[in-house]
């Protein structure tokens, strides 16, 4: 097991490199001078222009800025964003859990329905439930979910007044954030109505962001049932005599949960990505709306770093998702 | 990533007892022509049938816009801001789907914008196509650094968010249309390497590619001509699929105003303008939304109806 973890690792190290190489090469690919650039249209004074560049190091040969940056990033240094003046770490550090919190509802909330449908569309394979299952699924993974967002807005928010439109509270609580995930905040805060407050904010975020890793997991859930429910050993448990709930819920099950965990895993990508569609509809604030809030304000170091931890962030999940992927599938495991 | 079914496993032998040419079904009769072969699996699918069929609807509408659409894409009408669709209160048939906030005709603009998306999926789709096929045949030819080298800029460029990647590409680039077709081309194309690179390496060991080889084929012509026609099922597969996600894409980048700029009628870039209306007019934000899902949905079936007629075996890409 130790071996496989390791080959794992090793084979992440280049890919990392890569993904520092391609965030810092971006910067730099920026037609002009990123010192004019980040100035915008007021200009510049040329010793103002000078400091600045030896100041962020653009003076320097290409590769010992990229030297320079990665002995920066091994200790935690980013630099600083243009705009805040702030380090882009501790930015990054400060909204991550919201985009988090956000993320993990949404695999929650895409989890809880898509399994159970895609285990009965399975099961029932043919049957109305099913179409209906598939329907819906091959709608949500064609939704454009910035529009999905609009819609739930205005029938939720607009119509029934039930959900609030943005943020992720009211405004009329405040309170120092301790662990940064909302709900635990308000729970530790002990301010009445502030935990029901920032759920009824996270509910139509988490189903925007759930949406497409639904309509995937009920789709492979379906697939991985089907498969499995037409080998032997299915045949053989059914022939046992035993119930057909142990049946599909023990014996076909487990085998096809494997490679649905697989493609759980994989729709941290989706996430994060469906996070900046989100988080700007809903005016969350996570990192996907600081990364388009960066953009437009031109703030490249701060997109630089973000772009990275963000890619980091996604590798580092596909690393776990493999690792377990490794533990409950002894096949995978020992075939390296 | 492409959904999977199973479903391509029903199925059934064609009609009038004549197996198709496969692998295993030897030709009892005269052999069926390959494209009424492709059909008929290809209609057994009924939504891909319909996937078609919207298909070609859209196509239509795009090269025939001037003549179908009732308005100009960009005339202002001052006198009807923000009408409601016909058959509401304050609506006429004049506007059928009502007008947007400068009093455009938004039925004529989603027409035109019919065009915006195709070709958006057009250029994208050929582009990463290109490329990517062709640095997936080297990955496949010389799977020494060469091969390695271009996996792994693949496995990088898959590391980040597509969408991610898509924006800070237009960063750099500067919002506009072309940009974004470029940036989703590039964030696309990996997909096209691994799969060709995949079928290539499987196609490689073959008697055909050896016997090409030994009569003196060049390198061009064992890429091109001997391998790459027999590896191009998936690879259609994945272009239709691609299609709709360069089309979801490229209406995020508009939605988030780094894609086509106004007052072009891309679909996206509507909904963007729209976003401030969303509580007074109801129209503006859900027409457009809904030009793009049926679209996308409409390539998503037709990909899947060609997966099972192409490829059966063909799971995931």
């Amino acid at each position: 097991m130790l071996k496989f973890i390791l080959t794992r690792i090793g084979l992440l190290i280049p890919t990392f490199i890569g993904v520092t190489i391609i965030s810092f090469t971006f910067i730099r690919l920026l037609p002009g001078d990123p010192i004019e650039l980040m100035a915008g249209e007021r200009g510049i004074a040329p010793e103002r222009h000078a400091q600045l560049m030896a100041q962020f190091g653009f003076d320097k040969p290409i590769w010992e800025q990229y030297l320079v940056f990665m002995g920066r990033l091994l200790n935690g240094d980013l630099g600083v964003s243009i705009v805040t003046k702030k380090p882009i770490f501790d930015e990054f550090f400060t909204l991550f859990p919201a985009t988090l919190e956000l993320a993990l509802f949404a695999i929650v909330f895409a989890v809880v329905l898509g399994l159970p449908a895609g285990i009965i569309a399975g099961v029932k394979r043919g049957s109305v439930f099913d179409h209906t299952v598939m329907g819906i699924s091959l709608t949500g993974f064609s939704m454009p979910i910035f529009w999905w967002g609009l819609l739930l807005i205005i029938f939720f928010s607009g119509i029934l007044g039930w959900t609030p439109v943005s943020g992720r509270i009211s405004v009329l609580y405040y309170f120092e954030p301790v662990t940064g995930f909302m709900l635990i905040d308000t729970l530790l805060s002990d301010e009445e109505g502030a935990f029901r407050s920032a759920v009824s904010h996270l509910i139509l975020p988490a189903i925007v962001l759930g949406t497409i890793p639904l309509a995937v997991i009920a789709r492979q859930t379906r697939s991985a049932m089907l498969e499995v429910l037409s080998e032997d050993y299915v045949r053989t448990a059914r022939a046992k005599g035993l119930p057909p709930s142990r049946v599909v819920g023990l014996h076909a099950l487990r085998n096809a949960l494997i490679p649905v965990i697989t493609v759980i895993g994989l729709q941290v990508g989706v996430l994060l990505a469906g996070a900046i569609l989100t988080e700007t509809i809903f005016a969350w604030p996570g990192i996907g709306k600081w990364m388009v809030d960066s953009i437009s304000r031109r703030d490249y170091p701060s997109v630089q770093g973000g772009l990275m931890l963000i890619a980091a962030f996604v590798m580092l999940v596909n690393l776990i998702v493999d690792l377990l992927y490794g533990l409950i599938n002894p096949r995978i495991r020992y075939a390296r | 990533m492409a959904l999977t079914t199973n479903d391509a496993s029903a199925r059934q032998p064609l009609p009038n007892g004549s197996a198709p040419n496969g692998p295993d079904g030897v030709a009892e009769a005269a052999p069926i022509h390959p494209v009424l072969e492709f059909w008929y699996y290809f209609s057994e699918n009924k939504g891909s049938v319909a996937g078609l069929f919207i298909v070609l609807t859209l196509i239509t509408l795009a090269i025939f816009a001037d003549v179908i659409a009732p308005h100009l894409p960009y005339e202002q009408y001052r006198d009807h801001l923000l009408q409601p669709p016909a058959w509401q209160e304050g609506g006429s048939w004049e506007f059928i789907l009502g007008t947007d906030p400068v009093g455009r005709d938004l039925l004529s603009r989603l027409i035109y914008g019919t065009r915006e998306s195709l070709f958006v999926g057009v250029i994208v789709v050929t582009i990463s196509l290109t490329v990517g096929v062709s640095l997936g045949l080297v990955a496949g030819f010389f799977p020494g650094i060469l091969g390695t080298a271009i996996l792994r800029l693949m496995d990088t460029i898959l590391a980040f968010p597509s969408l991610l990647m898509a924006l800070v590409l237009v960063a750099i680039l500067g919002p506009s249309l072309t940009n974004a077709m470029i940036a989703i081309a590039i964030v696309l194309q990996p997909h096209f390497v691994r799969l060709t690179r995949a079928a290539v390496m499987a196609e490689l060991s073959k008697d055909y590619v050896t016997a090409s080889r030994v009569n003196g084929a060049g390198i061009f012509r064992l890429m091109y001509i001997t391998v790459l026609p027999n590896c191009m099922a998936p690879l259609i597969v994945q272009a239709t699929l691609s299609f709709s996600t360069a089309i979801l894409d490229a209406a995020a980048l508009g939605f988030l105003g780094l894609g086509a700029q106004p007052p072009i009628p891309e679909w996206g870039t509507m909904l963007s303008e729209a976003r401030d209306f969303i509580l007074r007019a109801w129209w503006v934000v859900t027409f457009p939304g809904l030009a793009i899902l049926i679209s996308v949905i409409a390539f998503n079936l037709m990909g899947d109806g060609l997966r099972d007629a192409l490829d059966p075996k063909l799971k995931r890409s």
